[in-house]
């Protein structure tokens, strides 16, 4: 049987019902009843409160661990260490993980794990890890990554030795991996430019801000079964994270996702799921762990700080002819900032034959790294849009007209190797210029910034099954977490394939004993692909529909045809048959074979790259240096948009997102390499009556490899905004910044500097 | 140990009674010991408003307040916004305008709604941002949020009127 990988059935001209619509989410009414069950809300009886004892310290070697006291304490019902989980070796994936869920031989990080107890109550088990007696060497420590790189930085791992270098095999270095991507002839490019613009940028570190920290309930029974609620982006990968710190086999541990309240790539891993198994082994009880928010800070997300240097040339008409790129990215102790989508797409928009880029990832003393939507573009995306901007102010060409002399098309190959289908960086430049917000003029201290973003959009691994009920109702099983309304929108798209009303289909994600495996839901995938599999198990379900239908005529299976929710005879010549609907036929499920399901397990390709430009106008205080956002319109390509307001929401989120990365949000390390702001009053992620509204204009493309032809839209709208106010505040100020965030003293200074330079 | 403290309450209407320790939250003893997890805890230091409640008709973030405060007073969580099966026009709104997105600040933004708009049925958009900047939601970039209180806002005057 063919499956939609080969054939999506993607047709232009398909009347759609369903799909382009706004109901009501079916997981909204949980939401607004406060009765929907987060990472932090399941209470089991008998169940201990999980707390962990972190290092005050940002680098030291792990001399020993007394917990006699602690255990000693009544209402102490377990304390684990290093000494209580599975070696694994040093610089190994599992290794790393490992070390990062709690330490071993040395503390990478302040706030790194290094004991846990589960005691009958929060205050006995506070009263408990003050009981523990840590002694540490304190090493001396490193975090800018630029700094981590020098010969002289102190080295965070002895094995170390940095992939992509030549002779580096004997050199001791913090330095993961130094990854060059190359098209064409930079060189011979840059010599047929009439402008060329070299730029240095930095970006701080921040932190993914979801509100929901990481929290979850182990329940470990004493024939070695697990059951694991939490809250995270992929309860598959936390099992097999579990399964392989732990040694225990999969088939023991039963993760069950929550509602997740936010991740943004935050929760593509696992922290403490490992440490509330043992803590449950150990004490025979349910144990539940819930971060505080500063542990969340201190502890769990963060996203690289980055340094990078751009160079683009240009001939006088406004083409260019060679672009270059460095950059520098930090991770924590362990590898994890998924740097290398970078080079990728920095300048992956663009039509360009010559250019180059060098992505290094950095080892620093800070929590590991993780993903943040649209895991280390944004930050490429700010600088290169910078530099594009002043390209255009220097050759006197409107930005946009700009950028589309220089817009990839359809068959571009990028310097990734990937050969572009239809593609939107047209579509979306032509429909930003067309907007009024573009065309409108600027009040005094504004000023003008676009910038075009890009995100490759993904597929992977996914599972789904479809269960028809005997009243034809029918039941969706969805592997991918929802992180920002999947659910509903899967459920149109069955609701249209299977020719029936919206709301006789419910969807639920499995856990993970319910499906095959399924990676996280990550790089603006889940809806495309869990999409896909949905899609493919409806199709099984209407081709064993019309089985059924021909049992029940007694006719042959090639006579009966599937139109718009029933089984028809194909043509007159089967003979006159009154049209059977899916209840119909589901009614009789038991007498002709069983009950009616689909299932389907895919690596899913064909994931269409999505594309972007932001418009935003600021309002610069030269008094203060403080910023306001003033207008602000995201375009982007959806390819088809299943729901329009949830892909509103997710273009308005990741706009607001962006304007916190570039104007407020970083990681404020003291020179002991403490976290300085580790709470939302000092790390001020945007609030309410910091932003306008967002204005969305959804492009559609289509994406024909997919059935109703969506790409992602989950990451391409974070990825244009930081470099899109920095053009607008350089419009505003007249000088550019070149250092993110645009924060009011950065920016004043810059105000200051440029007044006495005159 | 600790002595825990017998403390009596009207939570959504009902009368209940409850032992905490002195130093427990007013959040931790309705989601721990009343099991009403509604209410969230995004920071335990007010400074998310996750955790808004109403006690004795005022707007506080149940996180800097102590259980034993709420001696003898009311307390209004979101699971007593919606009376019977019928929803209060917030709910309502943000079901229909998407103010909802993964749903963690919901319960807090919905309290904290409901009393701006006892206080101020006419709010313009930017008085409905600067009452809810205590209430920190990192999906929906707030757009939609704020169109759904101005809706209900709108329903509840017409629906007066």
């Amino acid at each position: 049987m063919t499956t939609i990988l080969e054939q999506s059935g993607y047709n232009s001209d398909r009347k759609l019902n369903v799909v382009g619509t706004t109901p009501v989410k079916h997981d909204g009414m949980d939401k607004v009843t406060g009765r929907a069950k987060f990472g932090a809300d399941l209470m089991l009886p008998g169940m201990l409160v999980g707390k962990i004892l972190r290092s005050p310290h940002p680098h030291a070697i792990l001399k020993s661990i007394d917990i006699s006291k602690a255990e000693a304490l009544p209402g102490v019902k377990a304390v684990v260490t290093r000494a209580d989980f599975p070696e694994h070796p040093e610089g190994t994936a599992i290794g790393d993980l490992s070390r990062n869920v709690i330490a071993r031989e040395k503390v990478f990080y302040e706030g790194h794990t290094v004991a846990a107890v589960a005691a009958i109550s929060e205050s006995i088990a506070k009263k408990a890890l003050k009981l523990i007696d840590v002694e540490y060497q304190v090493l001396p420590h490193v975090i800018d990554p630029v700094a981590a790189m020098r010969t002289d930085s102190p080295i965070l791992h002895d094995y170390l030795r940095s992939k992509g270098v030549t002779g580096a095999e004997n050199r001791r270095t913090n330095v993961i991996e130094r990854l060059e991507l190359g098209m064409g002839d930079v060189e011979a490019g840059f010599k047929q430019a009439d402008v060329v613009v070299e730029r240095e940028f930095k970006t701080r570190p921040i932190h993914q801000g979801y509100i929901e920290p990481q929290a979850c309930v182990a329940n470990h029974t004493e024939d070695g079964q697990t059951e694991l609620w939490c809250c995270t982006q992929g309860h598959f990968v936390v099992r097999a994270q579990v399964s392989s710190i732990l040694n225990m086999e999969s088939s023991k541990i039963r993760v069950i996702p929550s509602e997740l309240g936010g991740g943004f790539g935050g929760k593509t891993t696992s922290y403490i799921e490992a440490v509330a198994v043992l803590l449950s082994r150990k004490a025979g009880r349910p144990v539940k762990i819930v971060l505080t928010r500063s542990e969340v800070f201190r502890c769990t997300g963060p996203v690289a700080a980055t340094q990078s240097r751009i160079k683009i040339g240009a001939t006088r008409d406004g083409t260019f002819t060679a672009a270059e790129a460095e950059m520098v990215f930090q991770t924590g102790p362990f590898t994890g900032s998924m740097f290398y989508n970078a080079p990728q797409a920095v300048f992956t928009r663009y039509d360009l034959k010559n250019a180059k880029a060098v992505a290094y990832e950095v080892v620093s003393n800070r929590p590991k790294v993780n993903a943040f939507r649209a895991p280390c573009v944004p930050q490429a995306i700010f600088a290169a849009e910078s530099v594009i901007d002043e390209l255009a102010r220097k050759l006197r060409i409107d930005p946009i007209d700009l950028r589309l002399k220089n817009a990839a098309g359809e068959g571009y190959t990028t310097i990734y190797g990937q050969t572009f289908g239809p593609i939107g960086v047209i579509e979306t430049l032509r429909a930003a210029k067309k907007t009024a917000h573009y065309n409108a003029p600027l009040g005094p201290n504004q000023g003008r910034g676009v910038a075009a973003g890009f995100w490759f959009n993904r597929g992977g691994e996914t599972t789904a099954s479809l269960s028809v009920a005997p009243d034809g109702s029918v039941m969706l099983l969805l592997g991918t977490v929802d992180v920002g309304g999947s659910r509903i929108s899967i459920s149109m798209m069955a609701a249209e394939e299977l020719g029936i009303p919206l709301d006789k289909v419910r969807a639920v994600v499995s856990d993970t004993n319910g499906l095959g495996y399924n990676m996280v839901t990550a790089g603006s995938r889940a809806t495309f692909a869990s999409g896909m599999v949905v899609v493919d198990s409806a199709r099984k379900v209407i081709n064993e529909l019309c089985k059924r239908a021909a049992m029940i005529w007694g006719v042959p299976e090639d006579g009966v045809v599937f139109e718009e929710g029933h089984c028809r005879p194909a043509s007159s010549n089967v003979g006159e048959f009154a049209p059977l609907s899916i209840a119909d036929i589901a009614k009789q499920a038991g007498a002709t074979g069983g009950a009616i399901a689909g299932h389907s397990e895919l690596n899913v390709t064909g994931a269409g790259p999505g594309f972007g430009v932001h418009i935003v106008d600021v309002e610069v205080d030269k008094e203060t240096g403080g910023v306001r956002v003033v207008r602000y319109t995201v375009v982007a390509d959806a390819g088809k948009a299943i729901h329009p307001l949830q892909v509103e929401g997710q273009y308005q989120g990741g706009a607001v997102q962006g304007i916190g990365w570039a104007l407020n949000e970083e990681y404020i390390y003291g020179e002991d390499g403490r976290l300085q702001n580790p709470n939302f009053l000092d790390y001020r992620i945007p609030v309410a009556s910091d932003v306008p509204m967002i204005d969305p204009v959804i492009v559609e493309v289509p994406n024909p490899k997919h059935p109703f032809g969506l790409r992602g839209v989950g990451e391409v709208p974070v990825a244009s905004t930081l470099g899109a106010i920095a053009n607008a505040v350089t419009d505003a100020i007249g000088v550019r910044p070149f250092e993110l965030p645009m924060s009011p003293p950065r920016l004043l200074k810059l105000i200051e500097q440029a007044r006495a330079t005159g | 140990m600790t002595r825990k403290v017998h403390v009596t309450a009207n939570v959504n209407g009902d009368a209940i009674e409850f032992l905490c320790e002195p130093q427990q939250t007013l959040l931790d003893v309705l989601r721990n010991e009343i099991m009403l997890t509604g209410t969230k805890e995004g920071c335990a230091t007010g400074d998310c408003g996750a955790c808004s409640v109403v006690l004795d008709g005022r707007l506080v973030a149940s996180c800097l307040v102590l259980a034993v405060e709420a001696q003898g007073k009311s307390v209004e969580t979101i699971e007593g916004m919606a009376k019977g099966d019928r929803l209060h026009p917030l709910q309502r709104a943000f079901l229909e305008h998407n103010g909802v997105q993964c749903g963690i600040c919901t319960p807090g933004i919905l309290i904290a709604a409901r009393a701006l708009l006892e206080r101020n049925p006419d709010p313009t958009e930017s008085e409905v941002r600067f009452w809810l900047a205590g209430n920190l939601c990192r999906c929906t970039g707030y757009d939609k949020i704020i169109r759904s209180v101005l809706a209900a806002a709108r329903e509840m005057r017409e629906a007066r009127a």
